[in-house]
């Protein structure tokens, strides 16, 4: 083909101004598009091979996760401690660290957080005192335990991924042994837990919903997270330093710094999703806790491509999904697993279209 | 394990070694899969779907057909499928192997307990013990030296994988395409393909380890089965220092740090012993930090994203 001479006079067609932005705007979409599609195809056909209606089951899916108020308030409800465990991954991503062992800071951040409270509800503080206090407890519990992490990779040059992998295993011991002995509320007997809270010291929900003020504040963490990325020197500064840390020390930033900073930043966000967790669902630290949000969050994250902002939408939509598996079981006698082979179907769907990224898929036709 | 206390003392570390062997099992088994797969320069993070998924095959055929042996080869089979599945997607550019490992880490195990749900109630054909301990009229001794055929399969199947990898041809190439990349290309070797066969490998072991869980310890199929083995075997790889036969001494510590536990809750100790569960990690965290950046000179392969 491309031996045939092209005539003088008449140069290849060259794309229009509007076609060119059309397909700027357009390729992006393709392989959420594909996964979207691949998603569907493949969900359908396990329903259909386990004999139910496909139909139905999508119906019941959007019914259940976005259907009516109460659908709504369930899907928030769970997408809380979602955005944030999804934030602990995407900050660190964006100055080059994959941390996959959030599960571990979250569950630390809940028993720091539990501690503290109890201990100042004991000292009769107020609500007001207590509930800030708490979140700083759980921030600082996961992000100096991510902190680590980084600091590991900084000066040891250990791997974060795996690093944080095993202190993840070692906090959730850490844990246990904590909930099992010192900090043990003698009165859990069947599950070992720490002293609930007191009801006044409950986090409420918020007006005219009933979604508790942990979602504000995950929406909140998000917003300043996507602020600071976009708008300051210090998010640009983050971004080279992941882009290319040679580059990002040529210039003169602080790159051990940035790094070990964005890790425990995560970290940070983690922790609070622990601290949110008991004091606006749990009331008490206790095995509930470890209940796969930190890898979930992984999903999330790599789903939203480490954008801060692109984490609230897709842990509303994971929120969502999750939150019809109960009128899925009620209705149809679907198991609850379903649910995650639903969302383990679209998030392998989601990573392998990645691949149809950075495409040419409409090319002007000659 | 109240039959430790009737040995007193002697009883601990009986209980241990015993349960080193149960809970090291399933361990061994998916640390020498995924030493292959990180050999040929691949990392699987979604062994605990695998394992789950081999868990209930293997209860399933074994419940079907009466016979747990051909359970362990369907779980061997699901195994390899899961693995040629992750090591093909993440031959596609720009698809991350970390992420797709965690992905198909929750689509196996959803779909595990989803297929096994009918499975709960039903007791299938475990695999028979190997006794050693028949000398012994001690009920703790018999219960300690009854081997499990798994465990002794994994041990051969330790030095063999040694072997292959370092003097058979498919070995040598396997680790030149895990060590550089650029290397097997000059050799006309497809990474890719290498690839593949090492994460299908690493699957069937991850199925074969399920298959022990619920064949042989605890010995039935629940949803709470796994405590997260499949997720440790990026850990044990590297306690073991990506050599196959080291995987036997990681897997039977990682296992016995579990054992402890019982064995001294059965003599009256239940204090800080959860602290214990977290040792085999800070063991592992201190070879990474020991060895810094693992490279080729300590057996890590080179093209392994996560020593890059």
């Amino acid at each position: 083909m491309s031996s045939i001479p092209v005539p003088a006079g008449a140069p290849a067609a060259e794309p229009s101004a509007a076609a060119l932005k059309w397909r700027a705007l357009a390729e992006p979409l393709v392989p959420a598009a594909a996964a979207l599609a691949l998603t569907v195809l493949l969900f359908s056909a396990a329903v259909a091979l386990a004999g139910f209606n496909a139909f139905e089951v999508w119906g019941l899916i959007v019914l259940g996760g976005f259907g009516d108020a109460f659908a709504w308030q369930n899907t928030l409800q769970r997408a809380a401690p979602l955005i944030l465990t999804g934030l602990a991954v995407a900050l660190p991503a964006q100055a080059g660290r994959v941390i996959i062992g959030n599960e571990g800071a979250l569950v630390l951040g809940g028993l720091a957080a539990s501690a503290l409270g109890n201990v100042l509800a004991a000292a009769q503080a107020g609500a007001w005192l207590v509930w800030p206090a708490m979140a700083i407890a759980g921030a600082l519990a996961g992000g100096v335990w991510i902190g680590l992490v980084g600091l590991l990779r900084e000066k040891r040059e250990v791997n974060e991924t795996i690093a944080s992998l095993l202190m993840s295993f070692i906090a959730i011991a850490l844990f246990n042994q904590c909930v099992e002995t010192v900090l043990r509320d003698p009165a859990s007997l069947n599950k070992p837990s720490t002293k609930p809270l007191p009801d006044a010291l409950l986090l409420p929900t918020m007006p005219g919903l009933d979604v508790h003020y942990g979602l504000l504040l995950g929406l909140l963490v998000a917003l300043a997270a996507w602020a600071v990325m976009r708008f300051t020197p210090l998010g640009l500064a983050l971004r080279v330093a992941g882009g290319n840390a040679r580059t990002a020390l040529g210039v003169g930033l602080p790159v051990v710094k940035l790094t070990i900073g964005a890790c425990a930043a995560g970290g940070a966000c983690a922790g609070l999703a622990g601290a949110v967790e008991v004091a606006a669902v749990h009331g008490a630290a206790n095995a509930s806790l470890i209940a796969g949000y930190g890898y979930t969050g992984i999903l999330i994250a790599f789903a939203a491509r480490f954008s801060p902002a692109g984490v609230v939408p897709v842990a509303i939509l994971v929120g969502g999904i999750a939150a019809s598996g109960s009128l899925l079981q009620r209705r149809l006698g679907l198991p609850d697993a379903a649910v995650t082979v639903l969302l383990g179907f679209a998030f392998v769907a989601l990573i392998a279209c990645e691949t149809l990224r950075g495409r040419q898929f409409f090319k002007a036709r000659s | 394990m109240t039959d430790a206390s009737a040995l007193g003392w002697w009883g601990v570390p009986l209980a241990i070694l015993g349960g080193a062997i149960r809970v090291g099992t399933p361990l061994l088994w998916v640390s020498l899969g995924e030493t292959v797969t990180e050999k040929a320069g691949r990392i699987n993070l979604g062994l605990e779907g695998t394992l789950l998924m081999g868990a209930m095959t293997a209860f399933a055929v074994s419940l079907a057909t009466g016979s747990p042996w051909l359970g362990c080869l369907a779980a061997a089979g699901v195994g390899v499928l899961l693995g040629m599945l992750h090591g093909a997607l993440c031959s596609l550019a720009r698809v991350n192997d970390t992420a797709m490992g965690i992905a198909l880490m929750l689509a196996g195990s959803g779909l595990a307990f989803w297929l096994g749900k009918p499975l709960i109630q039903p007791s299938a054909p475990g695999l028979p013990a190997i006794a050693l301990g028949g000398w012994s009229d001690v009920a703790a001794v018999k219960a300690s030296l009854a081997i499990n055929p798994l465990f002794v399969l994994g041990l051969v199947l330790a030095f063999a994988t040694h072997w292959a990898l370092g003097r058979t041809r498919f070995g040598l190439r396997l680790r030149v395409v895990g060590d550089s990349e650029n290397a097997a290309r000059a050799f006309g070797l497809s990474p890719t393909a290498y690839r593949i066969a090492a994460t299908a490998f690493g699957g069937a072991c991850a199925g074969v380890g399920g298959a022990s869980l619920s064949l042989v310890y605890p010995g039935a199929w629940s949803e709470a089965l796994s405590s997260g083995q499949g997720v440790m075997a990026v850990a044990l790889v590297i306690f073991a220092r990506w050599d196959p036969r080291r995987c036997i001494l990681a897997g039977l510590l990682f296992g016995g740090a579990s054992a402890i536990s019982p064995a001294l809750q059965a003599l009256g100790y239940s204090q800080g012993y959860y602290l214990l569960a977290a040792l085999p990690y800070v063991l592992t965290l201190a070879v990474l930090i020991g060895l810094g950046k693992p490279g080729p000179s300590h057996g890590a392969p080179g093209e392994l994203s996560l020593n890059r």
